[in-house]
């Protein structure tokens, strides 16, 4: 296992530069896939989601050097979706946009990527987030069908044209839809975190509690104000239906014993992963605003919180595929020049029950401390300041913009409970993990 | 300097017309009389062999005649001369052996169409601004040069007539789609493309066209028989569009019918007779008169000029998403391209308002008035909150809540909370004044009264009233936008009802007296719309709202006492739950929405019974009577700053007729002396209500007129 898994970047210095705060960030509601969002394009999302931060950020459009968005299955037709959000009528058309995928953290890397921009010195205001919609994936036709109509649209005659159509099998119209699976290894996200459960000795109950919790703090904050405070109101419903203002995947009402009940989907046998204990496949988006320190005081915005460090790692993925943040953590901490314990919020994205729960055995690990080369583990979990309102198990988890919610939970949360330093954890696809440390302003 | 500009290359002479000192080129007397010179002389030149004409305006090919110069002609003879002058050039133009290619970029209008008519080759740019159209008709004229003739001989007698029946312009793809034009391209080749057409032209020489439209072409427009259908088609629409009172289409239409029977030379004859009597006639200068006084409101900024410095508006909050706050935030975005907010208490509320906001411009879309990538952006401006998030950014907030005036108060006290301090509030209002609802604002300078008229994106005027302590350039910003938002604006004065809802009660009021008298719904409402109002006031009535009416009614009876006592019939009917076409139930029967015949259960529960007793004549001077006197009391009070705004707010307001000028204009036609007599008779067979306006009185003793110059 010595080769796997050493992901960690060289680099182990903070971030030079300007200081960059953050200001405001929101989200649209986020629904299950095949909802609520079953009928909107990804853009409308996207761009919904900014136009409502300006507003509710007081800012014009025209303040806004940059615009930066996440998402992991853009469509082919707006596949610069950062641009089409730029082009909203708020902002002047000469605001420049670019759109990146850093799988399940692309809207942390936004917000990355625009504090770098600030850092530098290349911009002022950035405009960063996210955006995903399932239920609006591509479906791409067989090669052999795309083959065919790139031939008929050649062919000089009617009958030519078809000719090349009566070559069509049944079969060739059968569509593919992008699966959730490693193109390296074939191996699904779901058997990924299967394969972590069993070595990581993680059990199904403690995976099932973990779900429980995720489910009865997401409503707890939802009823309190804290999680719907974060969410712009879907307005752009059909006459008869009701505005959407929160999230619907949370189930205050589930039990462990509801969750027991659910089977195993990804190993039905020996399997522990189930629907109840995964993060749904979600509909949604989320943006922050980033301000230099400096141009925020000038515009007399309040900065929420600033960017302290942030660090990347990846894995073999053909290893535990969502180990990722064991690495990324320690060095995002490092770079901050803090240690676990002056934590005061810590936000782990929850893709699985079972890699939230091997996240944060590793941390606690003396074993996997040595492998670091420190002399003590990472630090433990306290589930007290942890995920506090919740996670992407209840909430939901639209790959693109799950970063940009977690960073402004974070941030909100840090202020509530006037937390000088937070964490955001997030493993990404491709073995990938994200980490990003908060100073409260 | 000259109008004309000529460049000769390759054989080619380039006339670029750029009337010197006008933002748009007209073809006045010095104009027409330079370019027959010079065309006169080119003609011969033999370095040319083709010519291109186009324009050195940006935006605008040529804008038409000149419509001073219709004012200043006396008599028939000598309007019929200036169309035949104006036929004989052009048809100089259209027998130049030497091809003519016209390069159109902007609009092309009236005589500038005709003359591009009579060139042998259309070329018009892409750009939005280019549309081509003879408006002649909504002048109360028709094409005068020749487009009678040439216009239904190219796109044929379909497409030529409801052109100019309508006064409509087309743009640069419908115009290629018609055959109006041969080519479309974008401006940046158009000079290139044009010297290329007139070069291939040389060549190959002037084609004969073909008429476009295939087999159904050939069947309406083709021959005599399918024509004559077309003919009466058309004579149908106006006869039931106007009543009767223009005679401009129906001579337009006998002109180019006239034309494709019995020749061209027939036609023109026909075509310059018409103008003349068009242009001197009643109808036409009354036209003209409201041309004049709309072009003039355009440029007017609602202050004396140089007294204030309109603000741009960027974004703006509506607050109050029900009916009207919903329309005013969508004309707002489809017609001024700002970004709105609305704002309501619940979000069910701000979504329906929203969704009431986009069928505006969703309506555009089908028209095909904007593409779908405009839709996409317009529909992004729209917003909505059910807190003042973003109103920080607002220039301007229009309130259009509860008419009420506490409620208005503390919405107003909220919004200022949320405001800038250089933010102007206006509150949509139609019975509450300004000052009152302003009295407690921070800023009251800020504060202003826009009233709209229901339904916003399509009544073209805008009250606009300043409070007590309203700072000019707050006056002057949301003017300016007004017009933005497509509105022809009036500044009026902070008085019960403004002007419009002013002048109208007694009429309103009247139509319900001489109903309790047992007069017939429809005989009322026939009588006005012979009159000239689109509808009558008892249809108008059930459009407005019974109940809004009648509470409009009850403010201005108590603010001008018993002059303007609402009949106790409408209280009558509004405790019988009739609210007009909202709820179905008024002084007509609707089904589906659809507006049937009279409710004659009305008059029983009015205990009347309906006889014809008052002749129409008399229904008519009762009727616009008690409004001419209301309008000139009005005026002296100062609710209009001047004649021109007050006519103009009637006709666009309430739909006065336009062929009248409106009702100051029209008592200046009467003559004050006997408006004042029939006022005096009025008032001994139907009371005091008819008693004349003071002013009124002392003018027709003065011999004064409201328009003193108007010819």
């Amino acid at each position: 296992m010595a080769t796997q898994g050493e992901g960690l970047s060289t680099m182990t210095t903070a971030p030079a530069g300007r200081r960059v705060a953050l200001i405001s960030g929101i989200r649209t509601p986020f629904a299950k896939a095949g909802t609520a969002f079953r009928d909107v394009a990804p853009v409308r999302l996207a761009r919904y989601v900014a136009k409502e931060l300006l507003y509710r950020t007081d800012l014009r459009g025209s303040e806004v050097d940059e615009v930066i968005f996440g998402q992991v299955v853009p469509s082919v037709l707006t596949p610069n979706v950062a641009r089409e959000v730029s082009l909203l009528p708020q902002f002047p058309r000469t605001v420049p946009a670019f759109s990146l995928n850093r799988a399940c953290a692309s809207a942390a890397q936004a917000i990355t990527s625009g504090h770098d921009q600030i850092a530098l010195g290349h911009a002022d205001v950035v405009l960063a987030g996210g955006v995903e919609s399932l239920s609006q994936v591509p479906i791409l036709h067989s090669r052999r069908f795309s083959e065919l109509l790139v031939q008929a649209s050649k062919a000089r005659s009617v009958g030519a044209r078809l000719g090349t159509f009566l070559r069509l099998r049944p079969r060739d119209l059968i569509p593919i839809a992008p699966a959730i699976a490693e193109p390296s290894t074939g191996q699904s996200m779901g058997q990924s975190a299967e394969k972590m459960a069993k070595e990581n000795d993680i059990s199904r109950d403690a995976q099932d509690r973990f779900a429980l919790m995720s489910h009865h703090r997401a409503a707890a904050a939802t009823a309190d104000g804290r999680l719907t405070a974060e969410i712009v109101p879907w307005l752009d419903v059909r006459e008869g239906e009701d505005v959407i203002t929160t999230d619907n995947g949370i189930r205050p009402d589930t039990t462990l014993e509801a969750l027991a009940k659910l089977r195993p989907v990804f190993d039905r046998r020996y399997g522990t992963v189930t629907a109840g204990n995964s993060s749904p496949l979600t509909d949604g988006a989320a943006a922050v605003i980033l301000m230099a320190e400096e141009k925020a005081h000038a515009l007399g915005h309040e900065p929420l919180a600033f960017i302290r460090s942030y660090a990347v790692s990846a894995v073999d993925p053909a290893w535990q595929l969502l180990m990722g943040p064991a690495f990324a953590v320690p060095t995002a901490l490092e770079r901050a020049g803090i240690g676990w314990r002056d934590l005061g919020v810590v936000e782990i994205h929850e893709a699985f029950a079972a890699q939230v729960l091997s996240n944060e055995q590793a941390w606690g690990s003396t074993e996997w401390a040595t492998r670091l080369g420190r002399s003590e583990p990472v630090g433990e979990v306290d589930w007290d300041q942890t995920n506090v309102m919740g996670g992407s198990i209840a909430i939901g988890h639209p790959f693109g913009a799950t970063g940009a919610r977690v960073v402004t939970t974070l941030a909100n949360e840090m202020k509530r409970r006037d937390a000088q330093f937070g964490l955001v954890s997030i493993c990404a696809q491709g073995g990938m993990g994200f980490a990003l440390v908060l100073e409260l302003a | 300097m000259p109008a004309f500009q000529v460049s000769i290359d390759e054989g080619i002479a380039v006339i670029t017309f750029d009337l010197p000192d006008q933002p748009v080129n007209v073809l006045n007397a010095d104009a027409r009389r330079e370019f027959e010179t010079l065309f006169s002389e080119l003609k011969t030149d033999e370095r040319v062999q083709a010519f291109v004409l186009r324009s050195g305006k940006p935006g605008n090919f040529i804008a038409g005649a000149d419509i001073e110069e219709f004012t200043a002609i006396q008599t028939q003879e000598e309007a019929e001369a200036l169309s035949r002058n104006g036929q004989e050039m052009i048809n100089r133009v259209a027998s130049s052996p030497k091809p003519i290619v016209a390069a159109i970029n902007g609009t092309c209008l009236g005589g500038g169409l005709e003359l591009a008519l009579a060139c042998h080759y259309r070329i018009a740019t892409d750009d939005p601004k280019t549309q081509l159209g003879v408006p002649e008709v909504q002048l109360g004229l028709l094409p005068g040069a020749g487009g009678c003739q040439r216009l239904p001989r190219l796109i044929g007698a379909r497409a030529a007539l409801d052109m100019i029946l309508t006064g409509r312009s087309v743009p640069a793809a419908k115009s290629r789609r018609l055959g109006l034009v041969d080519e479309v391209v974008p401006p940046a080749i158009m000079d290139a493309v044009a010297r290329q057409a007139a070069s291939r032209l040389v060549k190959r020489g002037i084609q004969k066209r073909r008429r476009p439209g295939g087999l159904m072409g050939w069947l309406l427009d083709g021959n005599p028989l399918g024509r004559r259908v077309v003919y009466a088609g058309a004579r149908r629409q106006l006869e039931k569009k106007g009543g009767g009172h223009y005679p401009a289409p129906l001579a337009a239409l006998n002109a180019v019918r006239t034309g494709l029977e019995k020749g061209m030379t027939e036609g023109l004859r026909v075509e310059h007779g018409k103008f003349g009597e068009l242009a001197v006639g009643d109808v036409s200068r009354k036209l003209v008169q409201i041309f004049f006084a709309t072009t003039a409101l355009k440029k007017d900024d609602g202050v004396p000029p140089g007294t204030a410095t309109p603000h741009a508006i960027e974004n703006m909050g509506v607050v109050g998403s029900g009916f009207m706050g919903a329309a005013i935030a969508g004309t707002a975005v489809t017609k001024a391209g700002v970004g709105v907010r609305l704002k309501d208490t619940d979000l069910a509320r701000v979504a329906g308002g929203l969704r009431a906001a986009r069928t505006i411009l969703d309506l555009r879309l089908k028209k095909r008035r904007i593409s779908k990538f405009e839709h996409a952006r317009l529909e992004a401006l729209l917003s909505g909150t059910v807190s003042y998030d973003g109103f920080g950014l607002a220039d301007l907030v229009i309130e259009a809540v509860f008419e009420d005036l506490d409620v208005k108060r503390s919405v107003l006290a909220e919004i200022e909370g949320a405001l800038r301090d250089d933010a102007i509030v206006a509150t949509n209002t139609s019975t509450i004044p300004i000052t009152d609802i302003a009295a407690e604002a921070s800023h009251p300078e800020r504060v202003l009264g826009m009233h709209f008229f229901s339904p916003v994106d399509k009544m073209p005027l805008l009250e606009i009233i300043p409070g007590e302590l309203t700072a000019p350039d707050a006056i002057a910003t949301s003017v300016a936008f007004g017009k933005k938002m497509g509105k022809t604006v009036i500044v009026v004065g902070d008085r019960p009802g403004f002007w419009v809802n002013r002048i109208l009660s007694p009429y309103l009021n009247e139509a319900g007296h001489l109903l309790a008298e047992g007069t017939p719904i429809d005989a009322i409402d026939r009588a006005m719309t012979r009159f000239g109002f689109p509808v009558g006031p008892l249809a108008l009535l059930d459009e407005v709202g019974l109940d809004v009416a009648h509470k409009g009614g009850s403010v201005m009876h108590h603010a001008f006492g018993d002059r303007l006592r609402p009949a106790d019939a409408m209280g009558k009917l509004v405790a019988d739950k009739r609210q007009g076409r909202k709820n179905g139930r008024g002084f007509y029967l609707y089904r589906k929405g659809h507006k049937q015949g009279p409710d004659e259960s009305v008059y029983s529960l009015l205990g009347v019974r309906a006889a014809d007793a008052v002749s129409p004549e008399t229904i008519e001077q009762r009727l616009v009577y008690c409004l001419l006197n209301e309008a000139a009391m009005a005026l002296a009070e100062g609710v209009v700053r001047c004649p021109r705004d007050g006519d103009i707010g009637a006709i666009f307001g309430f739909g006065f007729p336009p062929f009248r000028g409106g009702p100051l204009r029209m008592i200046d036609d009467l003559g004050p002396a006997k408006v004042v007599g029939v006022l005096r008779a009025l008032e001994a067979a139907f009371g005091p209500r008819f008693a004349p306006a003071q002013g009124l009185v002392e003018m027709a003793q003065r011999g004064d007129k409201y328009y003193p110059t108007a010819a």
